[in-house]
């Protein structure tokens, strides 16, 4: 195991917590990584990943197709905010609450606004882990294995 | 032992001889706890059942709370039941009201997405045992196995 790339794991992976990008919820799933599941941490993500694009596809054609049915997006964006919180996606999920606020308004403006910014933390997410991910990978230690340091 | 399904099967606990439940002293014999996490979110399926999966229980899944009812009434027998509240199909406060008034008297939580006090509430009010957001952490999990561990 390379020490100097293990640390540079941890540092990232500290760093996305105090970025607010990750929360607990993203150690509490690389602590349930085991020999049967090595890569717990990153099937999940990948997992989120997947399933998210359809969401956030039926979301937007909900946002576009008028008159907007503000349930049925309450319904996709509280489905998108539990998946989110599931891997520790902390600003996915704020900004999924903020859409709900707009949403419960009836706010059509605000729930378009919003859903950008949920995109965008989604997306920029997904670049960082996909870093964290090659880092872990390099370290030897798939995102968990000696990174038991918080 | 984990049992990944996706569709309605029979399943019944089977006494086993050996093993120890977690916080109890190692007897005899020892049924191992039945569970059944019932979420339409794979992810939500797939961490619960990994949590669970650090403690000597069964692990049964259901997709949404209808298959969970059809398990239940094809004679599967669950300690503990992890219930999702928005489901397709049949939901997690219709699959609750129903898995009541078939008889079922064991440990049903909810897990939510929703945070708020009354819509809790509301879920609680189809017959659960006690409501958390989810997913839920491994302390919480600990804490029920107990409380199941306690009651039996």
């Amino acid at each position: 195991m390379d020490k100097n790339r293990l640390q540079r794991q941890l540092d990232m992976k500290r760093s996305l917590i105090d970025q607010g990008y990750l929360d607990e919820q993203f150690i509490q799933l690389e602590e349930l990584q085991d020999e049967d599941s090595p890569n717990f941490v990153e099937d999940m993500v990948t997992m989120f990943y997947n399933n998210s694009a359809r969401l956030l596809e039926n979301i937007e054609q909900a946002l576009v197709t008028g008159p907007i049915d503000f349930p049925k997006l309450d319904d996709y964006m509280h489905q998108f905010k539990g998946s989110s919180s599931s891997i520790g996606a902390t600003r996915v999920k704020n900004e999924c609450t903020r859409f709900l606020e707009h949403c419960t308004a009836g706010n059509a403006e605000g729930c378009v606004r919003t859903f950008l910014r949920v995109k965008q933390e989604h997306a920029i997410l997904r670049t960082k882990l996909e870093t964290y991910f090659q880092l872990a990978r390099q370290a030897g230690s798939s995102a968990s294995g000696g990174a038991k340091a918080r | 032992m984990v049992f990944e399904k996706g569709a309605s099967s029979l399943k019944s606990v089977k006494a086993i001889e050996t093993g120890k439940v977690a916080g109890t002293n190692n007897l005899a014999t020892e049924r191992k706890f039945s569970v059944l996490v019932v979420d339409d979110d794979a992810i939500i399926r797939k961490i619960h059942s990994k949590l669970l999966s650090k403690f000597p229980v069964e692990i049964q899944v259901a997709v949404n709370g209808k298959e969970a009812v059809d398990l239940y009434r094809s004679g599967a027998f669950f300690d503990l039941v992890l219930m999702d509240m928005e489901m397709p199909i049949m939901n997690g406060f219709e699959a609750t009201k129903e898995l009541r008034a078939l008889g079922l008297k064991s440990l049903i939580v909810g897990v939510t997405a929703r945070s708020s006090d009354s819509e809790k509430k509301a879920f609680m009010e189809a017959g659960l045992n006690d409501c958390h957001a989810k997913p839920l952490t491994s302390e919480m999990v600990k804490s029920l196995l107990q409380e199941l561990n306690k009651n039996n």
